[in-house]
Protein backbone atom coordinates (compact mmCIF):
# COMPACT_ATOMS: atom_id res chain seq x y z
CA UNK A 1 0.00 0.00 0.00
CA UNK A 2 2.17 2.84 -1.23
CA UNK A 3 2.54 5.36 -4.03
CA UNK A 4 5.49 4.70 -6.36
CA UNK A 5 7.42 7.56 -7.95
CA UNK A 6 6.76 6.64 -11.59
CA UNK A 7 3.05 6.07 -10.93
CA UNK A 8 2.82 9.39 -9.07
CA UNK A 9 4.44 11.21 -12.01
CA UNK A 10 2.01 9.60 -14.49
CA UNK A 11 -0.96 10.55 -12.30
CA UNK A 12 0.32 14.12 -11.84
CA UNK A 13 0.87 14.43 -15.60
CA UNK A 14 -2.70 13.27 -16.24
CA UNK A 15 -4.10 15.60 -13.55
CA UNK A 16 -2.16 18.58 -14.90
CA UNK A 17 -3.28 18.25 -18.53
CA UNK A 18 -6.84 17.44 -17.43
CA UNK A 19 -7.02 20.62 -15.34
CA UNK A 20 -5.46 22.51 -18.25
CA UNK A 21 -8.31 21.27 -20.47
CA UNK A 22 -10.96 22.25 -17.92
CA UNK A 23 -9.63 25.64 -16.83
CA UNK A 24 -7.49 26.50 -19.85
CA UNK A 25 -10.45 25.92 -22.14
CA UNK A 26 -12.41 28.57 -20.26
CA UNK A 27 -9.47 30.99 -19.99
CA UNK A 28 -8.26 30.66 -23.60
CA UNK A 29 -11.36 30.00 -25.70
CA UNK A 30 -13.07 32.98 -24.04
CA UNK A 31 -10.27 35.33 -25.09
CA UNK A 32 -9.21 34.04 -28.51
CA UNK A 33 -10.92 32.02 -31.22
CA UNK A 34 -8.75 29.22 -32.62
CA UNK A 35 -8.67 28.73 -36.42
CA UNK A 36 -11.88 27.20 -37.80
CA UNK A 37 -10.10 23.96 -38.74
CA UNK A 38 -8.79 23.48 -35.18
CA UNK A 39 -12.24 24.21 -33.73
CA UNK A 40 -13.82 21.65 -36.05
CA UNK A 41 -11.13 19.08 -35.19
CA UNK A 42 -11.76 19.60 -31.45
CA UNK A 43 -15.42 18.79 -32.04
CA UNK A 44 -14.52 15.56 -33.86
CA UNK A 45 -11.75 14.44 -31.49
CA UNK A 46 -13.79 12.60 -28.79
CA UNK A 47 -15.89 10.47 -31.14
CA UNK A 48 -12.94 9.48 -33.33
CA UNK A 49 -10.84 8.68 -30.27
CA UNK A 50 -13.33 6.22 -28.80
CA UNK A 51 -13.94 4.60 -32.19
CA UNK A 52 -10.17 4.20 -32.69
CA UNK A 53 -10.01 2.58 -29.26
CA UNK A 54 -12.95 0.20 -29.74
CA UNK A 55 -12.32 -0.92 -33.33
CA UNK A 56 -9.34 -3.29 -32.77
CA UNK A 57 -10.81 -5.18 -29.76
CA UNK A 58 -14.21 -5.47 -31.47
CA UNK A 59 -12.55 -6.92 -34.55
CA UNK A 60 -10.51 -9.34 -32.43
CA UNK A 61 -13.46 -10.25 -30.18
CA UNK A 62 -15.49 -11.58 -33.13
CA UNK A 63 -19.21 -12.38 -32.85
CA UNK A 64 -19.71 -12.26 -29.03
CA UNK A 65 -18.07 -8.80 -28.92
CA UNK A 66 -20.41 -7.58 -31.66
CA UNK A 67 -23.40 -8.90 -29.69
CA UNK A 68 -22.09 -6.99 -26.71
CA UNK A 69 -21.61 -3.75 -28.64
CA UNK A 70 -25.10 -4.03 -30.12
CA UNK A 71 -26.60 -4.54 -26.64
CA UNK A 72 -24.72 -1.50 -25.32
CA UNK A 73 -25.92 0.72 -28.17
CA UNK A 74 -29.55 -0.43 -27.83
CA UNK A 75 -29.61 0.17 -24.06
CA UNK A 76 -27.94 3.56 -24.44
CA UNK A 77 -30.33 4.68 -27.18
CA UNK A 78 -33.42 3.74 -25.12
CA UNK A 79 -32.30 4.32 -21.52
CA UNK A 80 -29.32 6.72 -21.75
CA UNK A 81 -27.70 5.07 -18.76
CA UNK A 82 -24.00 4.15 -19.04
CA UNK A 83 -24.13 1.81 -16.04
CA UNK A 84 -27.02 -0.30 -17.32
CA UNK A 85 -25.49 -0.27 -20.82
CA UNK A 86 -22.15 -1.66 -19.55
CA UNK A 87 -23.94 -4.43 -17.64
CA UNK A 88 -26.06 -5.31 -20.70
CA UNK A 89 -22.93 -5.45 -22.88
CA UNK A 90 -21.07 -7.77 -20.52
CA UNK A 91 -24.15 -9.99 -20.18
CA UNK A 92 -24.52 -10.19 -23.99
CA UNK A 93 -20.85 -11.18 -24.44
CA UNK A 94 -21.30 -13.79 -21.72
CA UNK A 95 -24.39 -15.20 -23.46
CA UNK A 96 -22.66 -15.05 -26.85
CA UNK A 97 -19.58 -16.94 -25.63
CA UNK A 98 -21.78 -19.53 -23.95
CA UNK A 99 -24.05 -19.98 -26.98
CA UNK A 100 -21.16 -20.23 -29.44
CA UNK A 101 -19.43 -22.45 -26.91
CA UNK B 1 -33.02 43.60 -16.63
CA UNK B 2 -29.65 43.71 -14.91
CA UNK B 3 -31.32 42.53 -11.70
CA UNK B 4 -32.82 39.55 -13.49
CA UNK B 5 -29.47 38.59 -15.05
CA UNK B 6 -27.61 38.80 -11.73
CA UNK B 7 -25.53 35.67 -11.18
CA UNK B 8 -25.15 34.44 -7.60
CA UNK B 9 -23.12 31.74 -5.86
CA UNK B 10 -24.87 30.47 -2.74
CA UNK B 11 -24.59 27.52 -0.38
CA UNK B 12 -28.18 26.75 -1.29
CA UNK B 13 -27.18 26.46 -4.97
CA UNK B 14 -24.29 24.14 -4.15
CA UNK B 15 -26.54 21.88 -2.06
CA UNK B 16 -29.22 21.84 -4.75
CA UNK B 17 -26.58 20.81 -7.30
CA UNK B 18 -25.30 18.06 -5.01
CA UNK B 19 -28.85 16.74 -4.60
CA UNK B 20 -29.36 16.84 -8.39
CA UNK B 21 -26.26 14.66 -8.78
CA UNK B 22 -27.69 11.82 -6.65
CA UNK B 23 -29.69 10.03 -9.41
CA UNK B 24 -26.55 10.05 -11.56
CA UNK B 25 -24.70 8.06 -8.90
CA UNK B 26 -26.51 4.91 -10.07
CA UNK B 27 -25.06 5.34 -13.53
CA UNK B 28 -21.56 5.95 -12.17
CA UNK B 29 -21.36 2.92 -9.90
CA UNK B 30 -20.56 0.24 -12.53
CA UNK B 31 -18.22 2.58 -14.41
CA UNK B 32 -16.30 3.44 -11.23
CA UNK B 33 -16.18 -0.23 -10.25
CA UNK B 34 -14.76 -1.10 -13.69
CA UNK B 35 -12.00 1.50 -13.24
CA UNK B 36 -11.22 0.22 -9.76
CA UNK B 37 -11.05 -3.43 -10.83
CA UNK B 38 -8.94 -2.52 -13.88
CA UNK B 39 -6.57 -0.40 -11.78
CA UNK B 40 -6.08 -3.37 -9.47
CA UNK B 41 -5.53 -5.75 -12.42
CA UNK B 42 -2.88 -3.40 -13.82
CA UNK B 43 -0.99 -3.43 -10.54
CA UNK B 44 -1.92 -0.02 -9.09
CA UNK B 45 -2.14 0.09 -5.31
CA UNK B 46 -5.33 1.20 -3.56
CA UNK B 47 -3.83 4.60 -2.75
CA UNK B 48 -2.65 5.10 -6.35
CA UNK B 49 -6.07 4.22 -7.77
CA UNK B 50 -7.87 6.53 -5.34
CA UNK B 51 -5.37 9.37 -5.86
CA UNK B 52 -5.77 9.12 -9.64
CA UNK B 53 -9.56 9.24 -9.36
CA UNK B 54 -9.47 12.13 -6.89
CA UNK B 55 -7.16 14.48 -8.81
CA UNK B 56 -7.74 13.43 -12.44
CA UNK B 57 -11.50 12.81 -12.01
CA UNK B 58 -12.19 11.91 -15.64
CA UNK B 59 -13.58 8.40 -16.19
CA UNK B 60 -12.97 8.00 -19.91
CA UNK B 61 -9.38 9.25 -19.63
CA UNK B 62 -8.65 7.00 -16.66
CA UNK B 63 -10.13 4.01 -18.47
CA UNK B 64 -8.05 4.62 -21.57
CA UNK B 65 -4.82 5.24 -19.65
CA UNK B 66 -5.31 2.10 -17.54
CA UNK B 67 -5.84 0.08 -20.73
CA UNK B 68 -2.46 1.37 -21.98
CA UNK B 69 -0.82 0.92 -18.56
CA UNK B 70 2.63 -0.69 -18.34
CA UNK B 71 5.18 -1.21 -15.60
CA UNK B 72 7.06 1.13 -15.10
CA UNK B 73 4.24 3.65 -15.49
CA UNK B 74 3.90 5.14 -19.02
CA UNK B 75 4.29 8.76 -17.88
CA UNK B 76 4.34 10.38 -21.33
CA UNK B 77 1.73 8.10 -22.93
CA UNK B 78 -0.62 8.57 -19.94
CA UNK B 79 -0.27 12.34 -20.09
CA UNK B 80 -0.84 12.51 -23.86
CA UNK B 81 -3.80 10.12 -23.69
CA UNK B 82 -5.43 12.09 -20.87
CA UNK B 83 -4.98 15.30 -22.84
CA UNK B 84 -6.48 13.89 -26.04
CA UNK B 85 -9.51 12.44 -24.22
CA UNK B 86 -10.13 15.52 -22.09
CA UNK B 87 -9.66 18.21 -24.70
CA UNK B 88 -13.41 17.82 -25.20
CA UNK B 89 -13.90 19.61 -21.87
CA UNK B 90 -12.21 22.80 -23.12
CA UNK B 91 -15.32 24.13 -24.92
CA UNK B 92 -17.49 23.26 -21.87
CA UNK B 93 -15.80 25.85 -19.68
CA UNK B 94 -16.19 28.44 -22.41
CA UNK B 95 -19.90 27.59 -22.75
CA UNK B 96 -20.34 28.11 -18.99
CA UNK B 97 -18.91 31.63 -19.28
CA UNK B 98 -22.23 33.39 -18.44
CA UNK B 99 -21.97 31.92 -14.92
CA UNK B 100 -18.20 31.61 -14.57
CA UNK B 101 -17.44 35.20 -15.62
CA UNK B 102 -19.10 36.41 -12.40
CA UNK B 103 -16.93 34.22 -10.15
CA UNK B 104 -13.47 34.93 -8.72
CA UNK B 105 -10.74 33.01 -6.94
CA UNK B 106 -11.46 29.50 -5.63
CA UNK B 107 -15.10 29.67 -6.65
CA UNK B 108 -14.05 30.06 -10.30
CA UNK B 109 -11.00 27.78 -10.41
CA UNK B 110 -12.51 25.24 -8.01
CA UNK B 111 -15.70 24.99 -10.05
CA UNK B 112 -13.63 24.45 -13.19
CA UNK B 113 -11.70 21.65 -11.44
CA UNK B 114 -14.95 19.69 -10.91
CA UNK B 115 -16.33 20.21 -14.43
CA UNK B 116 -17.41 16.91 -16.04
CA UNK B 117 -19.80 15.91 -18.83
CA UNK B 118 -22.71 15.28 -16.45
CA UNK B 119 -22.33 18.48 -14.43
CA UNK B 120 -22.02 20.44 -17.66
CA UNK B 121 -25.17 18.84 -19.07
CA UNK B 122 -27.19 19.48 -15.89
CA UNK B 123 -25.91 23.06 -15.63
CA UNK B 124 -26.84 23.81 -19.25
CA UNK B 125 -30.36 22.56 -18.54
CA UNK B 126 -30.47 24.68 -15.37
CA UNK B 127 -29.26 27.77 -17.27
CA UNK B 128 -31.91 27.30 -19.96
CA UNK B 129 -34.58 27.21 -17.23
CA UNK B 130 -33.37 30.60 -16.03
CA UNK B 131 -31.12 29.34 -13.22
CA UNK B 132 -28.57 31.93 -12.11
CA UNK B 133 -26.95 30.34 -9.06
CA UNK B 134 -23.48 29.27 -10.25
CA UNK B 135 -23.07 27.21 -7.07
CA UNK B 136 -25.25 24.58 -8.74
CA UNK B 137 -22.44 23.64 -11.16
CA UNK B 138 -19.96 23.16 -8.31
CA UNK B 139 -22.55 21.19 -6.31
CA UNK B 140 -23.16 18.68 -9.10
CA UNK B 141 -19.42 18.37 -9.77
CA UNK B 142 -18.51 17.76 -6.12
CA UNK B 143 -21.43 15.36 -5.61
CA UNK B 144 -20.30 13.21 -8.53
CA UNK B 145 -16.67 13.47 -7.42
CA UNK B 146 -17.52 11.90 -4.04
CA UNK B 147 -19.39 9.05 -5.77
CA UNK B 148 -16.54 8.56 -8.22
CA UNK B 149 -13.77 8.25 -5.64
CA UNK B 150 -15.85 5.88 -3.47
CA UNK B 151 -16.78 3.60 -6.40
CA UNK B 152 -13.22 3.34 -7.72
CA UNK B 153 -12.00 2.56 -4.20
CA UNK B 154 -14.65 -0.15 -3.78
CA UNK B 155 -13.86 -1.57 -7.22
CA UNK B 156 -10.18 -1.80 -6.31
CA UNK B 157 -10.97 -3.57 -3.03
CA UNK B 158 -13.36 -5.95 -4.81
CA UNK B 159 -10.85 -6.56 -7.60
CA UNK B 160 -8.22 -7.77 -5.18
CA UNK B 161 -10.70 -10.19 -3.60
CA UNK B 162 -11.86 -11.84 -6.83
CA UNK B 163 -9.38 -12.84 -9.54
CA UNK B 164 -10.90 -12.78 -13.03
CA UNK B 165 -9.24 -15.03 -15.67
CA UNK B 166 -8.13 -13.43 -18.99
CA UNK B 167 -10.77 -13.54 -21.75
CA UNK B 168 -13.58 -13.32 -19.20
CA UNK B 169 -16.66 -11.38 -20.41
CA UNK B 170 -16.09 -8.86 -17.59
CA UNK B 171 -13.16 -7.47 -19.55
CA UNK B 172 -15.64 -6.39 -22.20
CA UNK B 173 -16.80 -3.79 -19.66
CA UNK B 174 -14.17 -1.25 -20.72
CA UNK B 175 -15.02 -1.56 -24.42
CA UNK B 176 -18.70 -1.38 -23.43
CA UNK B 177 -18.04 1.82 -21.51
CA UNK B 178 -16.49 3.45 -24.57
CA UNK B 179 -19.24 2.23 -26.90
CA UNK B 180 -21.84 3.69 -24.52
CA UNK B 181 -19.97 7.02 -24.46
CA UNK B 182 -20.08 7.01 -28.28
CA UNK B 183 -23.89 6.86 -28.45
CA UNK B 184 -24.61 10.42 -27.21
CA UNK B 185 -21.64 11.71 -29.26
CA UNK B 186 -23.21 10.54 -32.55
CA UNK B 187 -24.48 13.58 -34.46
CA UNK B 188 -25.79 11.70 -37.49
CA UNK B 189 -24.26 9.92 -40.48
CA UNK B 190 -23.58 13.09 -42.48
CA UNK B 191 -21.30 14.53 -39.79
CA UNK B 192 -19.80 11.48 -38.10
CA UNK B 193 -19.96 8.40 -40.33
CA UNK B 194 -16.92 8.99 -42.56
CA UNK B 195 -14.63 10.31 -39.75
CA UNK B 196 -15.56 7.40 -37.44
CA UNK B 197 -15.01 4.77 -40.15
CA UNK B 198 -11.62 6.29 -41.02
CA UNK B 199 -10.65 6.52 -37.33
CA UNK B 200 -11.46 2.84 -36.80
CA UNK B 201 -9.80 1.60 -39.98
CA UNK B 202 -6.60 3.62 -39.47
CA UNK B 203 -6.37 2.40 -35.87
CA UNK B 204 -6.75 -1.23 -36.97
CA UNK B 205 -4.25 -0.78 -39.82
CA UNK B 206 -1.69 0.91 -37.56
CA UNK B 207 -2.06 -1.85 -34.98
CA UNK B 208 -1.65 -4.56 -37.67
CA UNK B 209 1.45 -2.70 -38.90
CA UNK B 210 2.93 -3.28 -35.44
CA UNK B 211 3.01 0.33 -34.20
CA UNK B 212 3.27 0.40 -30.37
CA UNK B 213 0.43 1.77 -28.20
CA UNK B 214 -0.76 4.52 -28.07
CA UNK B 215 0.31 5.30 -31.66
CA UNK B 216 -2.51 3.35 -33.43
CA UNK B 217 -4.97 5.20 -31.23
CA UNK B 218 -3.51 8.62 -31.99
CA UNK B 219 -3.15 7.93 -35.74
CA UNK B 220 -6.77 6.79 -35.97
CA UNK B 221 -8.08 9.67 -33.86
CA UNK B 222 -6.30 12.43 -35.72
CA UNK B 223 -6.94 10.94 -39.18
CA UNK B 224 -10.68 10.77 -38.40
CA UNK B 225 -10.85 14.21 -36.74
CA UNK B 226 -8.90 15.86 -39.57
CA UNK B 227 -11.24 14.31 -42.14
CA UNK B 228 -14.26 15.43 -40.11
CA UNK B 229 -12.95 18.99 -39.87
CA UNK B 230 -12.14 19.06 -43.58
CA UNK B 231 -15.59 17.77 -44.56
CA UNK B 232 -17.26 20.27 -42.24
CA UNK B 233 -15.39 23.29 -43.58
CA UNK B 234 -15.72 22.15 -47.21
CA UNK B 235 -19.47 21.70 -46.70
CA UNK B 236 -19.71 25.18 -45.25
CA UNK B 237 -17.82 26.61 -48.24
CA UNK B 238 -20.13 24.87 -50.72
CA UNK B 239 -23.29 25.92 -48.88
CA UNK B 240 -22.48 29.61 -49.17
Amino acid sequence: MEIRGDVLLAILGMALVTYACRAGGYAVLRAVRPPAFVEAMLRHLPGCLFVAYCAPPLLAGALPAWFGALAVVLVQVYLRNIGVAICAGVAAVWLGQWALG
Amino acid sequence: MSERMKITFTRHGVLRGARASLPLWIGMVPFGLVIGVLADAKGLTFLEAVLMSAIVYAGAAQLLVLELWTDPAPILAATIAAFVVNIRMAPMGAAMAPWLDKLRGWKLWGTLATLVDHSFALAVAEQRQGGRDAGYLLGVGVGLWVAWVICVGLGHLGGSLVRVPPGHPLFFASVAAFVSILVPLWRGPRVDLAPWVVAGCVAIAAQRAGLPMPLPLLCGTFAGAALGAWLELRGRGVAR
